[in-house]
Formats: C-alpha cells, sequence, structure tokens
C-alpha cells in the first residue's frame, strides 16, 4: 500500500521534489559553489544595507523615521549581547551578534516574504540563504571560532580552566560540547527554515488559496525567533567563555 | 566534519544524482563565512558604531541634563530656603520697627498730651493766680475807697454838723 501511495505523491507533487537539494552551481576555479545562495544572500544583504545607509545618513539627537527603528533594533541587540556576555566584553562582541542576528532575520524573512519565484533559474531555486546548510554551518563555525578567539583573548590559556572548571569529570563532555555547539546551532536554523519552506511549499502546491496563510504566518514566527535564538546563544557561548570565576 | 559529508554523498545519492543534495557542503560555506566576517565589518562601520555613538550620547546627554536639573533644583531649593530665611528676618525686622515707630509715637503723644496738660495746668494756674491778685487787688481798691468815701462822708457829716 505504502509504495504505490509515495510514488504518487513523487508523481503528484515534482515542486516538493524540485525544492529540495538542486543547487545553481558556479564553477569559481576548481571549486563549485551555490549560486542561488549567493544570489538571495547578496539580495536580501543590499535590502539591509539600503536600510542602514538610508537610515544612518543624518543621524539626529532627536531621532525621527527609519533612525528611530534602528535606534531600537541597535537597542534590541545591545540588551541581548549585554545580557548574555556581561557588562565588561559585550561592547567587543556587539556587532558580530547583531550582524548574526541582523543577516539571518533578513535572510529568513526574505525567504519568506521576497516572492523568489518570479526569478527562474537554469537550475535550482532561490530561497532563504540560511535553508541553505552552507551558510548555517558557516555561520556555526564563526561562532564557535569567535568564542575561542574571545576566551583565548581575554583569559590567556586560563581559558582551557573552563574545561575542568568544576571537577575534571567534566572533560570529556565539554569537549564534546565544542562540537555539539555548532553542530546544533547549523542544523536547528537549516532545518527549521527548509522545513518551513518545504511545509509552505507543499501546502501552497496542494491547496493555492488560503490554507498556506498559518503555516506562512507560523513561518515568519519561526523565522524571527530562529534569528533571535542563534544570536543569543552565539552570544551565550561568547559569554561562556569570557566569563570570569568570582572567587 | 566526516559525518557531514557522509550525509552529503547520502543526500546526494538519495537525490539520485551525482551532484547536490540537501547536504551538498562545498566552497559556499568558506566563502559564505568570509562574506559574513565582511558583513560585519560593514555593518559595523555603517550601523552599530555610528548609531551605538548617536545612542550613548544622548544617553550621556540625558544623565548630564538630568544631574544638572537636579543642581539647579537643589540650588533653586536653597536659594528658597535663603529666601524664606530672609524673608523671616525682614518680617521681624519690620515687625520690631513698627512696634518701634509705635512705641515712638505714643512716648510722643503722651509726652505731647503731658505738656499741653503741663502748659494748660501752668497757664489756668496762672490765670488763677492774676484772677486772684486782680480780685485782692479789687478788694483792697474798694476798701480803700469804701475807708476814702466813709472817711469824706464823715468829714461832709462832721463839717455839716
Amino acid at each position: 500500500m505504502a509504495p504505490p501511495i509515495a510514488s504518487a505523491l513523487h508523481l503528484r507533487l515534482p515542486l516538493a521534489e524540485l525544492e529540495v537539494g538542486k543547487h545553481l552551481y558556479w564553477q569559481l576555479g576548481n571549486l563549485k559553489i551555490h549560486g542561488q545562495v549567493f544570489l538571495s544572500s547578496w539580495i536580501v544583504i543590499g535590502a539591509l544595507l539600503a536600510l542602514v545607509v538610508i537610515g544612518t545618513r543624518k543621524l539626529e539627537r532627536n531621532p525621527g523615521g527609519i533612525q528611530n527603528l534602528l535606534e531600537f533594533i541597535w537597542d534590541y541587540i545591545r540588551d541581548l549581547s549585554r545580557e548574555q556576555i556581561g557588562e565588561k566584553a559585550y561592547r567587543d562582541w556587539l556587532p558580530f551578534i547583531g550582524t548574526l542576528f541582523l543577516f539571518i532575520f533578513v535572510s529568513n524573512w526574505g525567504g519568506a516574504l521576497i516572492p523568489w519565484k518570479l526569478i527562474h533559474l537554469p537550475s535550482g531555486e532561490l530561497g532563504a540563504p540560511t535553508a541553505d546548510i552552507n551558510t548555517t554551518i558557516a555561520l556555526a563555525l564563526l561562532v564557535s571560532l569567535s568564542y575561542f578567539y574571545a576566551g583565548l583573548s581575554r583569559k590567556g590559556f586560563r581559558y582551557f580552566e573552563y574545561y575542568v572548571d568544576p571537577t575534571p569529570i567534566m572533560l570529556p563532555f565539554k569537549i564534546i560540547e565544542d562540537f555539539t555547539k555548532p553542530l546544533s546551532l547549523s542544523f536547528r536554523l537549516f532545518g527549521n527554515i527548509l522545513a518551513d519552506e518545504l511545509v509552505v511549499a507543499v501546502l501552497a502546491f496542494l491547496v493555492p488559496l488560503i490554507v498556506p496563510l498559518p503555516a506562512m504566518f507560523l513561518g515568519l514566527f519561526t523565522s524571527a525567533i530562529q534569528a533571535l535564538i542563534f544570536a543569543t546563544l552565539a552570544a551565550n557561548y561568547i559569554g561562556e567563555a569570557v566569563h570570569e570565576e568570582h572567587h | 566534519m566526516t559525518s557531514w559529508l557522509l550525509l552529503a554523498e547520502a543526500g546526494a545519492s538519495a537525490a539520485g544524482t551525482p551532484e547536490g543534495g540537501l547536504f551538498d557542503l562545498d566552497a559556499t560555506l568558506p566563502l559564505m563565512a568570509v562574506q559574513v566576517v565582511l558583513l560585519t565589518f560593514i555593518l559595523n562601520a555603517l550601523f552599530f558604531r555610528p548609531v551605538g555613538r548617536v545612542v550613548e550620547e544622548r544617553e550621556g546627554y540625558i544623565a548630564i541634563s538630568r544631574s544638572q536639573a537636579k543642581e539647579k533644583l537643589a540650588q533653586v531649593q536653597r536659594l528658597e530656603a535663603d529666601l524664606k530665611e530672609q524673608l523671616k528676618d525682614a518680617r521681624l525686622q519690620t515687625q520690631k520697627v513698627i512696634q518701634a515707630a509705635e512705641q515712638e509715637s505714643d512716648k510722643l503723644y503722651r509726652e505731647a498730651i503731658a505738656l499741653a496738660q503741663a502748659e494748660s495746668n501752668a497757664s489756668r494756674e496762672a490765670a488763677r493766680r492774676e484772677i486772684d491778685n486782680q480780685r485782692s487787688a479789687a478788694l483792697g481798691q474798694i476798701r480803700s475807697d469804701s475807708d476814702k468815701l466813709a472817711d469824706q462822708i464823715v468829714d461832709r457829716l462832721l463839717a455839716a454838723s
């Protein structure tokens, strides 16, 4: 019973099948890159930079218009990083945390809100850059590098005391943590965004009217939450690395 | 890393194509990382630093104006207390001056009245004395006149008899 249904679904859902795992390959020397990821990331980065450039063109002490929005975002990111990293070190890491948050947020929302289907690519299709595993692993590895750098630059080799912090029994778990942190960060973001896009695509294919709308709103909500989670966890890891024990 | 590569291969083989798949890791990863690092620097220069400066300047400005306003308020309160003190002093002083003036005028009044009374008493006394003098003088005159008349009468009567 099951195989015929599966094959029928396979036939009936060419869209859903088309979504997954097809890429627009660009050849760069002997390296291959996913063109659609870069195209969509340039579009969302361009939108982000345009907003920032327009909003900061004339900064005043009495804010108005876009400056209000930007200051609200800045304040939000500052509160987030100050809360997670701590008063002493948050200033160094605010731009990184803020960039992670903004990039993931505009990528997720751009993937959900921009009508990418209007642009036809020879292979693959445009979507949220964060729905590609390469992007999320890149972001997660950057987080790993930055918390190592944060800990080492602030505490030197005393950073490694963190691994045996309450007792040396913790050592293997803390070493495993260094691998699970980027793994969970990247797969959480990738899985959520890709699943959201697939759910919306499948629903839109099955019932093109109204029914996908709740899933789309839920997707917007999830996208925002995922950006917040990623930025908060990144800040938390950095905060953990720079945290000084108070004896 | 190897597990991901295995997954990527599994994904690629599951999709049935020599390349592609969900877990297709390639040069996109490092390039995307470089791109995000660049974006961090660009956003830091264009957004975080300028907006942070403006917000922190404003926070500083607000803190300074607040402390200045508090200082001014304290000054005003001090001045107010000072002025109230001065006002109280001035009121006391005026009261004293008024009292002194009242006493002074009272004294003057009494003095004037006493003086006038003394004067009137003196003049009354003088008048009475004058009257007494004149009366006694008149009486003396009358007596001498009557004596003279009596003498004359007696003389006339004696002369006639």
